[in-house]
């Protein structure tokens, strides 16, 4: 577990109004991947909101179901994977139940992605230039001299110097930070709506991870895109999003705003999470961790899917799974919610 | 861009290797003699109103009997043996060259399609694949020359089906491993179509293996070619190959007219070492696990 700078804060938080529809509303969504070894239920029964210009944080370890969610949006499940259930409803229209064509012309205008690993998501043989053209040519009726020019305005507002030049460079003759700074500025050519972040500074130096966040929390209000930050780290959700879902075995265990839930987190996964980010400020001998490894997710234990790991597991938690309790903006599944009284 | 080409590490190494050298010398003259072959020489061994039956079985010239008009000899029907071994030479390196086209555009198209879309068609194409390369390619070559009568278009065909596995199978290799990068990923993100994809970013990145591939099958293809040719089922007797001048003259090694096979089977030698002398400094420079 790396330690994530902090950024700067921002105060205050400058959160969009909360009013008005949802871009973006996932509606009990199941993704199954359907292998021989049994059926991985990746994403069960997934629901969240999100609305224009907000950012939200979908947290949980690896093999949460955390990327699958994105790509599930995006429809770009490939077999054995399969979307069983559910809405995903992008300005009203449901994404799940469109053609691959209609897809198509919503990936990268209206939903773009950034990739967790820079050195591999640029295509090695061509230069950045032909990669930043394709994306507008796709998207965009502008003329080369107008895709150029907006290539060159894209680079350089994520601090690329010299972007007319660097246009014809080719990746490897970037650093791991600048790739992914030309990543960023890729997904937000087209202008996009909503930005789905996988893991965006998991592969990076840490002291690069600080500017790269500031770099994508800064282009993402200046453009009012809205933006789903997949992360395993919650440090870097606690400074980056408005409002937190946990994924834990392909289920939202808790939900809220980012500083509500950091502050008296209900579900004991959530409060695991938190306990195992390092604090300068109270140097302990050793780290907290939840205790355990995250289940086999083809052969879940009855009941509660954190039950094992639990410092609060009750008989109850092995016999009926627990439901997700909607309260106001939080919502929890759990059947022993912390209260106030059990939070720091 | 050439001021880079000739300062790289490849052009670096190439300086340094004897046999790549030595290789692509012998290749060099090999390009010659197909571009400019016919001009070297007076006479056209293809046109029978040139030939002379009085000139019949003349040895070379610096043997007794021998003529300076016909340097390396005649053969039967009165043919100079060096006007028939460059015209050979250039329907060899011709079936060579467009029989190695032609695989490398199907195999490579299946490859990718195997790779990139996996399933049912991976499985198809890669038991075709798996069930012909149990048979050795000579054979199925001359299964199908057999089928199909003698003709260079037959001779390409029957090369092609032998040749294409190899395209596929590499291809189809790399594209596994390409799929799994996350450009590709971010390309089907971006909104591109699978066959945008799958040219624009697929398949540069699975060509280097195939140059290295492609190069040694164009030997392997001349010897195939020149086999089935002797064995009577390859090119038309009227276009004669150096496989088909090496078994002209082979009826008659044993009565001591021996230049009639042994100058053509001189030729096709230094032909194909010199393909796999430079084929194996490719494949030493490209492989990127050697390096």
């Amino acid at each position: 577990m790396t330690a994530t700078p902090a950024l700067e804060a921002v105060s205050p938080k400058e959160i969009p109004a909360k009013t008005g529809a949802p871009l973006l509303a996932v509606e009990g969504l199941r993704t199954w991947f359907h292998t021989f070894s049994g059926t991985v239920k990746a994403v069960d029964g997934v629901s969240f909101a999100l609305r224009p210009g907000e950012i939200m944080g979908l947290v949980g370890e690896s093999g949460g179901g955390k990327s699958v969610v994105g790509f599930s949006i995006l429809g770009l499940i490939d077999p054995p994977g399969r979307i069983e259930d559910g809405r995903i409803l992008f300005e009203g229209r449901n994404l799940a139940g469109l053609s691959e064509a209609e897809l198509r012309q919503i990936r990268g205008r209206d939903i773009a992605m950034v990739f967790q690993d820079p050195m591999t998501s640029l295509n090695p043989l061509h230069t950045v230039g032909r990669q930043m053209d394709e994306m507008l040519q796709l998207h965009t009726d502008l003329d080369a001299a107008g895709r150029r020019a907006r290539c060159i305005e894209m680079l350089e507002s994520v601090g690329i110097s010299r972007a007319a030049d660097r246009l014809s460079a080719y990746p490897h003759q970037f650093s791991g930070g600048m790739r992914q700074r030309v990543v960023i500025a890729i997904a937000m050519l087209a202008r996009p709506k909503l930005v789905i972040a996988d893991e965006p500074t998991t592969a990076l130096d840490v002291t690069i991870q600080a500017q790269i966040l500031k770099l994508m929390r800064r282009q993402i209000r200046d453009n009012g895109t809205a933006m789903i930050l997949v992360t395993h780290d919650l440090a870097v959700v606690s400074e980056m999003a408005d409002h937190i879902t946990v994924l834990y075995c392909g289920k939202v265990v808790e939900r809220g705003p980012t500083d509500d839930v950091i502050r008296r987190p209900a579900h004991p996964y959530t409060r695991g999470l938190i306990d195992s980010i390092p604090d300068p400020a109270h140097r302990q001998p050793r780290l907290k961790q939840i205790p355990g490894a995250v289940p086999d997710i083809r052969k879940l234990p009855k009941g509660c899917s954190f039950k094992d790991r639990c410092f609060r597991a009750e008989a109850l938690c092995g016999e009926r799974v627990p439901e997700l309790v909607v309260q106001g903006d939080r919502a929890h599944a759990c059947h022993y919610p912390l209260t106030e009284g059990d939070s720091r | 861009m050439a001021a880079g080409f000739l300062s790289s590490e490849f052009v670096h190494n190439y300086k340094r290797n004897a046999s790549a050298i030595a290789g692509s010398l012998i290749l060099v003259v090999f390009a010659l003699i197909v571009v400019a072959g016919p001009l070297m020489v007076w006479q056209n061994p293809y046109d029978i109103a040139q030939l002379d039956l009085m000139d019949a079985f003349k040895p070379p010239m610096w043997l007794e009997g021998g003529e300076a008009r016909f340097p390396f000899g005649t053969d039967g029907q009165g043919r100079d043996v060096l006007a028939g071994v460059l015209y050979g030479t250039r329907v060899s390196v011709l079936i060579g060259l467009s029989a190695m086209a032609m695989s490398c555009v199907i195999g490579t198209t299946l490859g990718l399609l195997a790779g990139f879309y996996g399933g049912r068609l991976d499985a198809v194409i890669m038991r075709i694949a798996d069930i012909q390369l149990s048979f050795p390619s000579m054979l199925i070559a001359l299964f199908l020359m057999s089928a199909f009568g003698t003709g260079i278009d037959k001779v390409l065909i029957s090369l092609t089906a032998v040749g294409w596995v190899v395209y596929a199978r590499t291809v189809r290799g790399s594209t596994l491993s390409e799929v799994q990068k996350e450009y590709i990923q971010a390309a089907r993100v971006a909104g591109l179509r699978d066959g945008k994809i799958i040219r624009r970013h697929i398949l540069p990145n699975v060509m280097t293996p195939l140059i290295v591939v492609a190069t040694v099958q164009v030997g392997t293809f001349i010897l195939i070619e020149a086999s089935l040719s002797f064995l009577g089922v390859g090119v038309p007797i009227t276009e004669p190959s150096l496989g088909l001048l090496i078994k002209n003259g082979f009826d008659v090694l044993f009565s001591g007219l021996w230049w009639t096979s042994v100058f053509p089977g001189i030729v096709i030698m230094a032909l194909v070492f010199g393909i796999n002398l430079f084929g194996d400094f490719l494949r030493d420079e490209l492989n990127p696990r050697l390096k």
